[in-house]
């Protein structure tokens, strides 16, 4: 809105430098009433067109905005079931926020693949593995081009809850999308 | 991933090879926790020496076969007199404390040190055996275990393996801070830790070349997983693999020549041979389970691995002549990460049962399994280039601590660290003197 007071200044003036023009009585008063008229149509369009697309790219904005705050919201993190890379309906939920998000950009991103403790080392980089291609599959079937999405497996390697037990081994069985 | 995270993960891995044993004080803590019903008594006196002899070499050898859990050595404190040649043997002093064999010695340190040992049998009173080594005097704790090893095969009639090396995997958790990963090579007894490889990023699976001069492992340090095998004499180091996805479970064939190891470049993990000399690439299973851990057995004419195309992990085989793939493992839900005696009947290998993961031994010959272990999440078994003792990675309370067991399930020591976890031990193969 504090573009139309700047607007109001450049008519007035406008039409004062059209008055002070008619009041020179040189060539035909009405021609140069009509010459008036389409000029001031002309900046008022012009100022109309300005408005709109402003208007667009604030609305725009807003709505990248809720992308991403949708996609923070569903937080970076997947969880699964033991010895299983199968994707539950709540990290699908998660995942859509993200990649309605990552329609709007040309980002890249990074999936890191974890296991909790239980079995053994190098099966379970395999299986971090399968859980990081799970999340990009499904990234890759809901439109994100998969020269976008890079996949790591750190295994049982790198918890983020160091004791056993059930309540930790749930934090750990993830997948982290990384930025 | 920016230039710059990778050099500065170049930076934060230091390669210590060259560097003398940081501290002469083992990492790890021997805790012998199981032994034979009915252990044989051997008095073991202090060898007399003359020179600067660095090391208690009997005291090496004293803790060697304490840890075998089959000899009850006598406490020095005890002993009537210190004999150090056989004239100076007194027989009733050593019936007197119920010992039956004793062992004397000395050495000698000049330009090399030389040990000189002699068993005798207390109750027939007469000489067992006797011998000599020697060696470059900072190797004497490596000649003291070779003593170990010849009494050890004179009194059970299987070779010792003591004069042999663990690699393992230890991480320093720091709380707000970032983890270290460290690979350390040490003696059969923790002695003598010396760090091979230190990163900020994971460093996994490490294993030996068939005649210890090399250790292949995966470390995480650019990034990504990736092979490196180094040179234990020089200290050389070679990055073998780069591939995307999965680059893991190095194992080298029985001549040397080859290492088997897993990758998903294709698709799904499979096991692929890569050629040492010309670093040719050949592929050897195709399926879209996951495939991994490879291992040979010691003919070399074929390898073990883990898959779940049968819906869970399980051992099978697969012939490198024929071409075929065959199931081993059958009981149970989950069995996993086979390692194959010298004997090449024994398979030790990760097994669930009623939700925990023990250690066992599967026989190839009769196809039965038994469970060694009764701890929980146990792992990374790796056996004695003698076939006596399995090491394996396992918790206690919330730490990660090495633990050995006989393949008999009798004797059972513990190695923990004195801090941070320690996991996925690699038992050395014999190593020539």
């Amino acid at each position: 809105m504090n573009h139309l007071p700047v607007a109001g200044k450049v008519l007035t003036l406008l039409f004062t430098a059209a008055f002070l023009v008619a009041c020179s009585g040189s060539g035909s008063k009405e021609d140069e009433a009509a010459a008036e008229a389409a000029r001031q149509a002309e900046i008022a369009a012009a100022e109309a067109a300005r408005e709109a697309e402003r208007q667009a790219a604030e609305a725009a904005a807003a709505e990248q905005r809720e992308l991403e705050q949708a996609a923070m919201a569903a937080g970076t993190v997947f969880y699964f079931d033991f010895d299983s890379s199968v994707l539950k309906p709540e990290a699908q939920q998660a995942l859509d926020a993200h990649i309605a998000l990552l329609k709007t950009t040309d980002e890249s991103v990074r999936l890191e693949g974890h296991t909790d403790e239980r079995g053994t080392r190098d099966y379970n980089m395999a299986l971090g593995e399968r859980r990081a291609n799970a999340v990009r599959d499904y990234m890759v079937v809901n439109g994100i081009a998969s020269y976008r999405i890079e996949t790591i497996s750190y295994g049982e390697e790198k918890p983020v809850a160091y004791g056993s037990g059930e309540a930790n081994w749930s934090q750990n069985r993830r997948v982290e999308l990384v930025k | 991933m920016t230039i710059t995270r990778r050099v500065a993960r170049l930076a934060s891995v230091l390669c210590l090879a060259f560097l003398a044993p940081l501290a002469a004080r083992a990492e790890l803590v021997i805790e012998i926790t199981q032994g034979v019903d009915d252990p044989t008594p051997i008095a073991i006196v202090p060898f007399a020496g003359t020179g600067a002899i660095p090391e208690d070499i009997a005291g090496v050898v004293q803790g060697d076969l304490a840890r075998s859990g089959q000899f009850d050595p006598v406490d020095r404190g005890d002993m009537l007199s210190l004999p150090s040649s056989e004239a100076e043997i007194f027989y009733r002093d050593w019936r007197a404390i119920g010992t039956e064999y004793l062992l004397i010695g000395r050495a000698s340190a000049a330009e090399e040190l030389r040990i000189d040992y002699a068993l005798y049998d207390v109750n027939r009173q007469r000489e067992v055996t006797t011998g000599t080594v020697t060696g470059p005097v900072n190797e004497a704790r490596m000649l003291a275990h070779r003593v170990s090893d010849a009494i050890y095969e004179r009194l059970t009639g299987i070779p010792g393996a003591f004069a042999t090396r663990l690699l393992y995997v230890s991480v320093t958790r720091n709380p707000g801070g970032k983890d270290y990963y460290r690979l350390t090579l040490a003696d059969s007894d923790g002695a003598r830790p010396i760090v091979l490889l230190e990163s900020r990023e994971p460093v996994m699976a490490p294993t030996w070349a068939p005649d210890a001069s090399q250790v292949a492992y995966v470390s995480f340090e650019t990034g990504r997983p990736a092979i490196f095998r180094q040179d234990l004499r020089t200290g050389a180091r070679e990055q073998l693999t780069n591939f995307k996805g999965l680059n893991s479970s190095p194992a080298w064939s029985p001549d040397g020549n080859t290492l088997a190891l897993v990758l998903s470049k294709d698709g799904s993990p499979d096991i692929y041979l890569l050629d040492l000399a010309s670093k040719r690439l050949t592929r050897i299973t195709r399926h879209y389970a996951i495939d991994t851990e490879p291992t040979w057995m010691p003919d070399g004419k074929s390898l073990l691995f883990t898959s779940d195309r049968g819906g869970r992990p399980q051992i099978y085989r697969y012939n490198l002549q024929s071409g075929i793939t065959d199931r081993v493992t059958f009981e149970g839900v989950y069995n996993a990460r086979a390692r194959v005696a010298q004997d090449g009947r024994n398979v030790a290998l990760v097994h669930q049962r009623e939700g925990q993961f023990h250690i066992a031994i599967h026989d190839l010959v009769t196809e039965r399994l038994h469970v060694l272990t009764s701890t929980d999440l146990d792992e990374s078994p790796s056996i004695a280039p003698n076939g006596s003792m399995v090491l394996y990675a396992t918790k206690l309370g919330d730490r990660g601590i090495l633990s050995a067991v006989s393949v008999d399930g009798g004797v059972k020591f513990r190695l923990p660290a004195r801090s941070g976890d320690v996991r996925e031990p690699a038992w050395s193969p014999y190593i020539s003197p």
